[in-house]
């Protein structure tokens, strides 16, 4: 029966295990490089209305919760290194590890999931929603209001990146614990490894963008 | 197959983030003037660049996984140069009447 349940460790197409991960791995890179087209287009119409409006995106930015914010940025990083350890333990064939290693980078994107929530709360009770709830004593208010409709859809897409990460690290969690990636056949770790990195360095960059765009 | 590193690797990568976190945030409470965002940003390539070489493993990888991020990024960047040479020139001609 496991080894019904074990994926096959070479698909046809393919010389060696060698040439499988190689190509596993540049697709993956592809894709990546499409993510940052993806995120591109919300960090190019922020640096435009920003250049547009220097002194509102300032003010606006001191008005986010950078507590929060940067603690998250700690929160991501120490997750990108227990997942680089998972990695590691993939690559040494260490079962239990490995299992350890993902439920524990999955439990610092939950992590990470909950101080955004918190975060949001301070947002909607401090009125920076954009719509109509949305109070601005400063001059300008459009151009804030713009400031934090860029600030939810690029932490939000950015969130949305950390729930898929999540799950897939629970997914190769329990597969890790079925002994699915024995034998060097661990390629789907290295694989989502590359994705929970990429997330990291989208929020590395958003981090100072957003929350400290104005000195405090 | 690539080589294995030790965990103290990756720690150490861990601990040059961390610091780099520190100084982003610490940078944040003393006005520069443009030099936040010069600082902020040139911060933040240092630490994607870590992540990228050591995390993700791209140091020792193929040309050809290099070429992929590399394209990635330069891309990127001609979105900004085209759109922002747009913005930033807007003014410089005023049409004659």
């Amino acid at each position: 029966m496991s080894e019904i349940a074990a994926a096959p460790l070479l698909a046809e197409q393919f010389d060696d295990l060698d040439q499988q991960r190689a190509a596993a791995k540049l697709g993956m890179w592809i894709f990546l490089a499409t993510e940052v087209m993806f995120f591109g287009g919300l960090f190019l119409a922020y640096t435009v209305y920003r250049y547009l409006h220097p002194d509102v995106f300032a003010e606006a930015s001191r008005h986010t919760a950078v507590i929060l914010g940067g603690a998250n940025t700690g929160v991501l990083l120490f997750s990108s290194t227990l997942m680089a350890l998972a990695v590691r333990a993939a690559q040494l064939d260490r079962r239990k590890h490995l299992v350890w290693l993902l439920l524990a980078t999955a439990l610092l994107g939950i992590g990470f999931m909950v101080i955004k929530g918190f975060e949001y709360h301070h947002d909607f009770i401090e009125h920076l929603v954009p719509g109509a709830s949305f109070v601005w004593t400063g001059t300008n208010r459009p151009a804030a209001e713009m400031f934090f409709w860029l600030y939810f859809a690029m932490t939000g897409l950015h969130a949305i990146h950390v729930t898929i990460g999540i799950v897939l690290l629970l997914i190769l969690a329990v597969r890790a614990q079925r002994r699915n990636f024995a034998k060097g056949n661990f390629m789907p770790v290295e694989i989502v490894g590359l994705y929970w990195h990429f997330v990291d360095i989208v929020w590395v960059f958003l981090f100072p963008l957003l929350y400290l765009a104005g000195h405090r | 197959m690539e080589t294995i590193h030790s965990p103290r690797f990756y720690w150490t990568n861990c601990a040059c983030l961390i610091a780099l976190l520190g100084l982003t945030w610490g940078l944040g409470y003393i006005n520069l003037g443009a030099f936040n965002l010069v600082l902020a940003l040139a911060i933040s390539v240092a630490k994607m660049i870590l992540i990228v070489l050591f995390f993700m493993h791209l140091r020792g990888s193929s040309r050809l996984l290099h070429l992929a991020a590399f394209t990635g990024v330069l891309w990127l960047l001609l979105l900004f140069l085209l759109t922002m040479s747009d913005y930033m020139s807007r003014g410089w001609v005023i049409p004659p009447r």
